[in-house]
């Protein structure tokens, strides 16, 4: 049967004033939750990138003639290293830049408190465990004072809690896709349940539940496309005003939570999705309510 | 498919009763000939509208056995309803016209559900419209037409699709007899074409216009067919040995008036009728 009869079947309303709106705030939601999901996931995996092989030495040592002797031998041991690709002293005053917002401005000259000096270095493979050992044992003789750490490690509790927000923006998103399908079975049994009357003249006249869930489905479709259209705007508007913020912190870590063309991709289809899982509600909705002994 | 000479409709001890209520058919047994024209009469509560329901596939008997169109109707998937359904013509005793639509939309309703495209549909429905008087009344919703130019839409509906059955249920109760004359008819002219008609009446004057009709006379859901003309299998077929047994069997439960075998009077249908009120529909 042709869709534009179909459609004159049943009065042409739409499926009622919120319809559109609870689907743009779902649609608006679940763009945010799955632009920030994608986002941290890249962020994680750009840290990861770059902090897998890097390790930082300090050497804690309250004479400064001695801490300087022992940060030139870690630099030379470690330069010498076939392992090591990379190493730099910091210099002290980055050091001071770094220690400033808890210390306050330091008097180069009189130092009320002794500060580590710091040597990073970026290993060719990754800093395991047994590799640290390695290094702080051929360490040990010339910089007995120096301690190794991986600077993963120091993120590894950053890492579990981006892992659990992707969780939670999983939960997220699968419960705001629940709330939706109920909205819409809400409104397509209201819909039958407004109808009914004409329904079963429709019935009666030869006409199949199929002819009927074209009809709902159609006035589904009008709210569902603006809905997700709106829904997508707001949500990307959301999502962009985020980054901004973001992006104002000049972090190098934020920096890599910009998102590739396959996120994008993930979140042009959220209002596409969510447009086929209304229609496919309604329909389920009206076949399943209509289906009933004669 | 089916037969041309196999009975259009054909129950068999058929019983209706709504929830737990008593029965408010009981053992209806009759056979409908294509192309014939048939009236069922009785007492208001009699169950006529109950009887058309089961013709017109709104309700299932609660027992007994049932065909149309040569098809167990009792047995079909509901899916294939539909199908039978768009086979038949429905004037139903509150027309049951959709209040949103216009008239012409109303009258238009049973070719859009049959997928007619619309630009095919102008012409049957304006035909439809003038055919019942109402052209004038083309865009006017149910609510605004009086109850007998209701009854009218209600009739253009139920003949636009030229249904192989039209089942009608008192169809000119709200209109003058100049009208039941014109809407009379438009059943006979349907008829003619081949569409077994189906009306239940209270108004003698309209079944004594149609002296070829077969009467069937319900009394307290039971059917009264006195002379068997709703006897089934048709008398010819009966093994001719067994007629006395299969008459007593069936007695009880069948009745009938014919017209066209008493004479060709024009008010021969109607005393008959008459006739028989007096005897209360004791066999002769
Ligand atoms: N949906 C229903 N539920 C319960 N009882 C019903 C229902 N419909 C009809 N009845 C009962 O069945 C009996 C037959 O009703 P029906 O409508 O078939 O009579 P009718 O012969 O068409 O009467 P009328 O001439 O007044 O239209 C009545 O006693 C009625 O009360
Ligand atoms: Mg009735």
């Amino acid at each position: 049967m042709h869709r534009k009869q179909a459609t004159q079947l049943l009065p042409q309303t739409r499926m009622g004033g919120p319809m559109p709106w609870i689907i743009a705030i779902m649609v608006a939601l679940v763009v945010l939750a799955t632009g920030g999901a994608l986002s941290l996931n890249r962020l994680a995996s750009t840290a990861n990138d770059d902090l897998a092989g890097s390790i930082t030495v300090q050497i804690v040592e309250a004479d400064p003639a001695e801490r300087e002797r022992q940060t030139e031998a870690t630099v030379r041991l470690l330069e010498a290293d076939r392992r090591v690709a990379a190493v730099r002293a910091v210099p002290q005053s980055e050091l001071d830049a770094l220690l400033e917002p808890w210390l306050g401005e330091i008097d180069p000259a009189a130092p009320s408190v002794p500060i580590p000096a710091l040597v990073d270095a970026r290993l060719v493979g990754p800093a395991s465990e047994a590799e640290l050992l390695r290094l702080e044992s051929l360490l040990k003789r010339d910089a007995p004072d120096a301690r190794l750490d991986a600077q993963a490690d120091w993120l590894g509790p950053v890492f579990a809690a981006i892992a659990s927000l992707q969780w939670l923006a999983l939960v997220l998103v699968a419960m705001l896709a629940f709330t939706g399908i109920t909205a819409v079975w809400l409104a397509s049994r209201n819909a039958l349940s407004i109808n009914a009357k004409t329904i079963e003249v429709i019935h009666l006249l030869g006409g199949d539940d199929h002819q009927i869930a074209r009809v709902v489905q159609r006035a589904m479709r009008t709210d569902a496309v603006v809905g997700s259209v709106a829904g997508f705007v707001l949500g990307l508007l959301a999502l962009w005003l985020l980054g901004s913020q973001f992006a104002a912190l000049e972090s190098g870590l934020v920096a890599g939570g910009g998102l590739i063309w396959l996120d994008w991709l993930a979140i042009v289809l959220v209002p596409v999705a969510a447009c086929a899982i209304a229609l496919l509600t309604a329909r389920f909705t009206v076949l399943l309510l209509l289906r009933r002994p004669v | 498919m089916m037969d041309s000479d196999d009975p259009i409709v054909h129950l068999d001890n058929v019983g209706l009763r709504y929830g737990t209520d008593k029965e408010v058919l009981s053992g209806v047994s009759c056979s409908l000939d294509a192309g014939r024209f048939y009236f069922l009469t009785g007492a208001s509560g009699a169950g006529k509208t109950s009887l058309l329901k089961i013709l017109y596939l709104a309700q299932t008997p609660s027992r007994g056995a049932m065909r149309m169109f040569g098809t167990d109707m009792l047995t079909i998937p509901q899916s294939r309803l539909p199908e039978f359904r768009r086979r038949l013509g429905v004037v139903f005793q509150d027309f049951r016209l959709v209040e949103h639509m216009s008239a012409y939309d109303n009258i238009a309703l049973p070719l859009r559900v049959a997928g007619v495209r619309e630009r095919d549909l102008a012409e049957p429905v304006e035909d439809m419209l003038s055919w019942v008087g109402l052209e004038h009344r083309a865009r006017a919703k149910p609510a605004t037409l009086s109850g007998g130019e209701q009854q009218r839409v209600a009739i253009a509906r139920a003949v636009i699709s030229r249904p192989d059955m039209l089942v009608a249920d008192e169809p000119t109760g709200n209109v003058d007899p100049d009208m039941a004359m014109k809407l009379l008819s438009l059943f006979y002219a349907l008829n003619r074409l081949g569409t077994t008609i189906v009306v239940a009446t209270h108004d003698l004057n309209l079944v004594r216009q149609m002296p070829d009709a077969t009467i069937m006379r319900l009394d307290k859901g039971r059917l009264m067919d006195p002379t068997g003309a709703l006897r089934y299998p048709p008398r010819a077929e009966r093994p001719a040995g067994k007629r006395e047994l299969y008459d007593r069997a069936m007695r009880p439960t069948i009745g009938f008036v014919k017209a066209d075998e008493h004479d060709s009077g024009d008010d021969s249908v109607a005393a008959d009728v008459e006739a028989a009120e007096k005897r209360g529909w004791e066999m002769p």
